[in-house]
């Protein structure tokens, strides 16, 4: 395709004249206008702004929860614009969703509810795959909480599972949208924290949605939004890089 | 299960983490089962009774009077007709069958009504042969067999009834002698049955004749097909003035008259039709219910690749695990009620192997496109729409 030619390899995902309309009628507003940005691959992405700015909307139209209807989005090589439910489901499978509220089955254990990110690929080896699903867990350090329900889980407990099943089978791409609003400061850095080292080790993609100071030191990349718009484009580590290679000489 | 699914049960995990719900479920399952089974058993109990007392003679073909929709209500048929009938190639015997109903004061006070068949005890040809033994005893004036389950007589009544040992009732101000019984039971227009001689009928029925039973019974040769001989027989018979059919297609098409075109049997139909819609909708309302309580997790599922099959799957699950689980109840909680029913009264009221399976996969089909028609909804909607 022509379109992958034009785009360099290392950007995982090419927004280009991205517009969004909500509701019909006399209701349809418009929520997302001509936003251009292209993500690297490997690199942490932060979407920042106000409430109601459309960060959620960009981030679910990137991810595959929203369809696409105005303007381009090239995820991993797909057109989204006019992608058949089949390449969806497909391209869905390559990516790792967190989201503000955990989202576990709430009648699936820890161990289970990471076995959902792992079977979306098929039945497979049960031995493996839940092997893999403990591995995953004591990443996050829930190995004496496998068997847990999420109902006796706190709130931090509960997001680290999301990590763990949204990791679980290295997704290209992973999409974080607030992941830390709904948990107390300690558990909220943890969990970032282990999404970012989980996410650097594996060369993952992330893009991610949030207000939380402490969690931009750790961008390589903070966009802002307001009403739709996309208003500002920072690169923070390269700035703090080239100062710091300032003070060194 | 799970090595077995190659999956893990989602279905079956979903219903089993709360209990509450799933006891709701399967309540409102049960329901539906009970709703469905009363109301077929009050249609099958009309059937049954319907075509009870047909088992009380054996004949290949019936004649009988062309206004006649039932085994009571038509003109009578002129004894002539026996013998013309007799004189028909391919017919062995004929005989005449006289019914009509009797009111018994019983001796508790109460009233019943009897529905009295006469036979000759010498037309052994036309006699069921469970009753072969005890028929010829009947030649004596005024005895009878009584039904045992005549509605408003006390069970133990008839026990130890004998020839020597009768039961004895007034009836039209003579007195009679059951000296054995039959099971025939309460219909709708009846309370129980009576079986006597012609003789002992029409000693009974003092303003019937000889001359002009209800229906006369034939039999043909062996080996011949009895609908040739109906066919010979409306031939040689005025048409105008009787009718003539097979047993089997005399008794289905009582039985057509009694359901269609009877008001208690049309009421009894919608009521069958009324509980399977009212069943129906219970069902699609449990599974609609479920799936949209599981709609935020079914859309994290979706977000992360599963497809509209794998959806699917779990709500079929859930259907065949509820409609099996919910019809354990309803069956056991309905044949209840049908016993209850009986004896209250006294109609034929039997949870058959056939109903209650027919209620099964009834149920199982409505349950799963319920389940079909619930998930459609997800199919269409983006994930990001349904957290
Ligand atoms: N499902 C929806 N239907 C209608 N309007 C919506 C919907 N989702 C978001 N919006 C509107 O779109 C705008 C952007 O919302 P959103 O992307 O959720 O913002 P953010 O995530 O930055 O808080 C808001 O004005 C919001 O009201
Ligand atoms: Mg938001």
């Amino acid at each position: 395709m022509a379109r992958d030619m034009s785009q360099p390899t290392d950007v995982a995902i090419a927004v280009n004249g991205l517009d969004h309309h909500f509701g019909t009628g006399e209701a349809r507003k418009q929520a997302i206008f001509d936003v251009n940005l292209q993500v690297e691959r490997g690199k942490l992405t932060i979407l920042m702004g106000p409430s109601g700015s459309g960060k959620t909307t960009v981030l679910t139209l990137m991810g595959c929860l929203r369809e696409v209807e105005e303007g381009s989005v090239n995820l991993l090589g797909t057109e989204l614009n006019g992608a058949t439910e089949a390449q969806l489901v497909g391209l869905r499978r390559r990516l790792g969703f967190i989201f503000q509220a955990h989202n576990l089955h709430e009648s699936l254990t820890a161990t289970q509810n990471v076995l959902m990110g792992l079977q979306v690929h098929g039945p497979g080896d049960q031995r493996k795959q839940i092997a893999a699903a403990h591995h995953m867990l004591a990443l996050v350090g829930l190995e004496d909480r496998l068997d847990y329900l999420p109902g006796s889980l706190s709130g931090g407990q509960k997001q680290r599972v999301a990590v763990a099943r949204a990791l679980v089978s290295n997704p290209d791409v992973i999409f974080a949208d607030e992941p830390t609003a709904a948990l107390d400061k300690d558990s909220g850095r943890t969990v970032v924290e282990m999404l970012k080292a989980l996410g650097q080790e594996r060369g993952t993609t992330t893009v991610m949605v949030t207000h939380d100071n402490r969690i931009l030191e750790l961008a390589d990349r903070i966009v802002t939004l307001e009403e739709g718009r996309l208003v500002r484009d920072e690169f923070p580590r390269r700035q703090t890089l080239t100062s710091a290679a300032v003070k060194e000489t | 299960m799970t090595l077995l699914t190659g999956r893990l049960p989602i279905g079956w995990l979903q219903l089993a983490h709360s209990r509450t719900r799933l006891t709701a479920a399967l309540a409102g399952v049960a329901f539906a089962n009970i709703l469905v089974f009363v109301q077929l058993g009050i249609l099958g109990s009309l059937n049954d009774s319907t075509i009870a007392p047909y088992g009380l003679f054996e004949a290949d073909i019936m004649i009988s009077s062309v206004d006649a929709n039932t085994l009571l209500d038509g003109s009578n048929v002129a004894r002539v007709r026996l013998f013309q009938a007799l004189a028909v190639p391919g017919v062995s015997d004929a005989a005449p069958l006289y019914i009509q109903n009797v009111e018994w004061s019983r001796p508790d006070g109460g009233t019943s009504t009897l529905q009295t068949v006469g036979l000759e005890p010498e037309a052994a040809a036309f006699i069921p042969s469970r009753l072969a033994d005890v028929i010829p005893q009947l030649i004596l004036p005024n005895t009878i067999l009584l039904d045992s389950g005549t509605r408003g007589l006390a069970r133990e009544a008839l026990e130890g009834v004998t020839p020597s040992t009768p039961y004895r009732l007034e009836l039209s101000g003579q007195t009679i002698s059951a000296i054995g019984t039959v099971r025939i039971g309460g219909g709708f227009t009846a309370d129980g049955s009576i079986y006597a001689s012609d003789q002992t009928f029409l000693n009974l029925f003092q303003n019937r004749s000889s001359a002009a039973p209800n229906h006369i019974l034939v039999n043909v040769d062996e080996g011949l097909d009895p609908d040739v001989v109906v066919a010979r027989l409306q031939e040689a018979l005025p048409t105008d003035v009787v009718k003539i059919g097979t047993k089997d297609d005399t008794a289905a098409a009582d039985l057509a008259y009694q359901t269609t075109e009877r008001p208690t049997g049309i009421i009894f139909g919608f009521g069958v039709i009324i509980g399977i819609i009212v069943g129906i909708v219970i069902v699609y309302q449990v599974l609609s219910t479920d799936v949209a309580d599981h709609l935020r997790e079914y859309a994290t599922f979706k977000a992360m690749g599963y497809a509209q099959r794998f959806f699917l799957g779990i709500v079929l699950e859930e259907a065949v695990i509820l409609a099996v689980l919910g019809f354990i109840p309803g069956v056991l909680i309905s044949w209840g009620l049908y016993t209850g029913m009986a004896a209250a009264t006294g109609l034929p009221l039997e949870m058959g192997i056939g109903r209650a399976l027919s209620v099964l996969v009834g149920t199982i089909l409505a349950c799963v496109l319920s389940g079909v028609i619930a998930t459609r909804r997800l199919a269409a909607a983006d994930p990001a729409d349904l957290f």
